[in-house]
């Protein structure tokens, strides 16, 4: 993976080394300013992305509606089967979920360099923890502007990584895991996933977990949105155009 | 002396040869084998020799004893008189003190490597296993003697299978489940507090018949009572299904017997066969008389909290008495939230004062 932050790149840009894409795609001038966008994220990670927080979103709404149940719904119990119909899209979105997450690490072998960011975490790169650092300076109001990025910025990679990466799998396997308790001993469900129930102490422990799972990923979602949407406003590079069309611009040329 | 077969103990005992038969089918029913293993089971009893099954008392409540006698098919009466000689259960016997215990000596040698290991209750370890005392000694003594030269070992009820109430925090004797101490035998764990009669009888009609332990789950409880919850099986699942809930026990719902999920019925994630089998010869179990299943046969149930939730309590985890996912999960929410707000504003406030001073063309801000 190349180092996540950018080389200078004062006009006429260096080519980058090795890195897939570093190129520019465009250099365009506005408003007397120098604006350099460079192609990052391919269209499979932008439709992972989408279809991931989709899911994610369902699955939340869903997974609280199977714990906190709508109110009684009266008359025979064969004119409804509204519990049915919120469990059968939880779980219709958690196959999809899972699916688009394999294909997602597929992905990460035969895209960019930044494709593969969401699965790495390069701890022993000094890089790495400057910006790390950096970041947090910038969050906590300590330094006056950021550090440029290409891709994810080091603070941002670490949560992505933890509560995406370590999160998902998570879920998957417990989600799975308490799928297979429907589909029976047997199942091939049972035989992948269902290991989970006992190593996790049972049934009711593993409901707890995949519950508490829920809350931690609404938690990464709030400040995920948070922060993307303040970057996009305050960093030295866009944001949000990078998810949506794949381009991402600098605001200024300057090196470091 | 050549061992009577099942078959001559019943005989001897004046039953015929129709009602052996009878009572063949109803145990191959009882089992969940089709009508075709009837004659298997007749030739299983006719020819074999009666397995001895000893019977062991740790810390307990006798409630496995109360459950078994009241089964009902195969009748206890049948197993305990004719087809396992229970030669010794200090609750059952009619023998006691040094007789008693010389039984037990005798069926340990007699029938060395022959014989069921069955147990109810654990031994408490703490104080070196003073707290359960057998015949002047330490239970966990006697578990570990008898249990050298047993065939298999059935561990009854949650007692011996996962610690049960006794072994609840802080489980001060140190109740200690079976498996936890036996390392070398198969165990065959047969949880619920207690575990229903029929599946008792029917986990040892299996072995005595088939010569061989039933095909067991993960967790080692055997497959044929054991594979599916409560909840997979219950007779009020349609309303579950539909979204029809008892919202608190006095309502309407209540009365017209709708599903228990949200006053805590622990059937979604409960292994026992309460909702096929039943209790007290198939007459109701807890659900149907209008109260959600506790878990009584899941490891830890008697930890995990308010019997009236369905999730477990997160106090252990340090989150204060009686809380649970949604409330630690919505406290996290409107912290984070709070954050997120805070931030946002000061944000505002520091990009408001970079524009001023950018204006004034100290050029130092991020963007413009
Ligand atoms: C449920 C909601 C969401 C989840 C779970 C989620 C998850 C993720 C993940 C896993 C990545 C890393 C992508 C990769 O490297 O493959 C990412 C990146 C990104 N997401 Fe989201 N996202 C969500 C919602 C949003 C929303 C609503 C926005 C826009 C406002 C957004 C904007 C972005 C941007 C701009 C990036 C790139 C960040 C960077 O360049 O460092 N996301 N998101
Ligand atoms: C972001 C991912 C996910 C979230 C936020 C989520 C959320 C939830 C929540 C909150 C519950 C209720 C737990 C309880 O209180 O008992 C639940 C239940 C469940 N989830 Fe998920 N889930 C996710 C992924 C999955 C996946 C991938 C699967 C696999 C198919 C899955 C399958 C299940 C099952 C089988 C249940 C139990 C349903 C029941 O008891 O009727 N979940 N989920
Ligand atoms: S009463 Fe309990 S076991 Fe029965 S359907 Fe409702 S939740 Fe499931
Ligand atoms: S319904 Fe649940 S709590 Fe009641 S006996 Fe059966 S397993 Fe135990």
């Amino acid at each position: 993976m190349t180092d996540a932050s950018l080389p200078g790149t004062a006009p006429p840009p260096a080519p980058a080394p090795a890195a897939a894409g570093a190129a520019p795609a465009e250099e365009v001038v506005k408003g007397g300013k120098q604006l350099t966008t460079f192609y990052i994220y391919e269209a499979p990670v932008r439709l992972w992305h989408w279809v991931n927080a989709l899911c994610i979103v369902v699955l939340c709404i869903t997974g609280y509606l199977i714990a906190s149940p709508f109110p009684t719904l009266s008359g025979q119990p064969s004119d409804h089967y509204l519990m049915g119909t919120i469990r059968f899209i939880h779980f219709s979105a958690g196959y999809i979920f899972a699916v688009a997450f394999i294909g997602r690490i597929l992905w990460a072998f035969a895209g960019n360099t930044y494709a593969r960011e969401l699965f790495t975490l390069p701890v022993w790169k000094k890089s790495f923890w400057r910006g790390f650092f950096t970041e947090i300076a910038w969050y906590a109001f300590l330094k006056p502007r950021p550090m440029k990025f290409m891709g994810h910025n080091p603070l941002a990679q670490t949560f992505l990584f933890v509560v995406m990466v370590l999160g998902t799998i998570f879920m998957i396997f417990t989600g799975f895991a308490l799928y297979s308790e429907g589909t029976g001993l047997g199942s091939w469900q049972s035989r992948m996933f269902g290991w989970v129930i006992p190593l996790l102490g049972g049934s009711m422990q593993v409901h707890t977990l995949h519950h508490i799972g829920m809350w931690a990923i609404i938690l990464f979602v709030i400040v995920h949105v948070y922060t993307v949407i303040r970057e996009d406003i305050m960093s030295r590079q866009t944001m949000i155009s990078a998810i949506t069309n794949g381009y991402r611009s600098f605001r200024d040329n300057d090196p470091d | 002396m050549a061992l009577e077969t099942f078959y001559e103990v019943m005989r001897r005992q004046g039953i015929t040869r129709r009602s052996f038969l009878k009572y063949c089918s109803l145990t191959a029913a009882a089992l969940g084998l089709g009508p075709e293993f009837a004659p298997t089971i007749a030739h299983a009893m006719e020819t074999k020799p009666r397995t001895p099954v000893l019977w062991l008392h740790g810390l307990e409540c006798t409630c496995c004893s109360e459950s078994f006698i009241r089964s009902a098919h195969p009748l206890v009466k049948d197993v305990v008189l004719s087809m396992i000689s229970l030669d010794y259960d200090d609750t059952l016997m009619a023998s006691a003190g040094y007789q008693a215990e010389a039984i037990l000596e005798e069926v340990m040698t007699k029938y060395k490597g022959n014989y069921i290991l069955a147990v109810e209750g654990n031994p408490p370890l703490n104080e070196d296993g003073m707290y359960c005392i057998i015949g002047g000694k330490p239970f966990v003594d006697q578990l570990k003697r008898v249990a050298t030269d047993a065939k298999a070992i059935i561990s009854w009820g949650s007692c011996a299978s996962y610690g049960c109430v006794q072994a609840a925090r802080p489980n001060p004797t140190r109740a200690t489940p079976v498996h936890e101490v036996i390392f070398d035998k198969p165990i065959i764990k047969v949880p619920g507090c207690p575990p229903i009669a029929e599946v008792m009888t029917g986990v040892i009609t299996y072995m005595l018949t088939f010569d061989q332990l039933p095909a067991l789950d993960r967790q080692g409880r055997p497959l044929m009572f054991y594979s599916q919850r409560i909840h997979d099986k219950c007779y009020r699942r349609p309303h579950f299904d539909a979204g029809q809930y008892v919202e608190h026990f006095d309502d309407e719902g209540a009365r017209k017997g709708y599903c228990l999920y949200k006053v805590g019925c622990k059937g979604p994630t409960t292994y026992n066969a309460c909702s096929t089998v039943r209790w007290n010869d198939g007459v109701s179990f807890p659900i149907q008389a209008g109260h959600g299943c506790i878990g009584c046969s899941e490891e830890g149930f008697w930890d995990k909290g308010s019997w009236y939730a369905r999730l477990a309590d997160l106090k252990e985890s340090g989150f204060g008495i009686e809380s649970n996912a949604d409330k630690v999960g919505l406290a996290a929410a409107a912290v984070v939230g709070g954050g997120v707000a805070v931030h946002a504003a000061v944000s505002a406030l520091k990009r408001a004062q970079v524009k001023h001073d950018t204006s004034n063309g100290a050029d130092k801000g991020g963007d413009k």
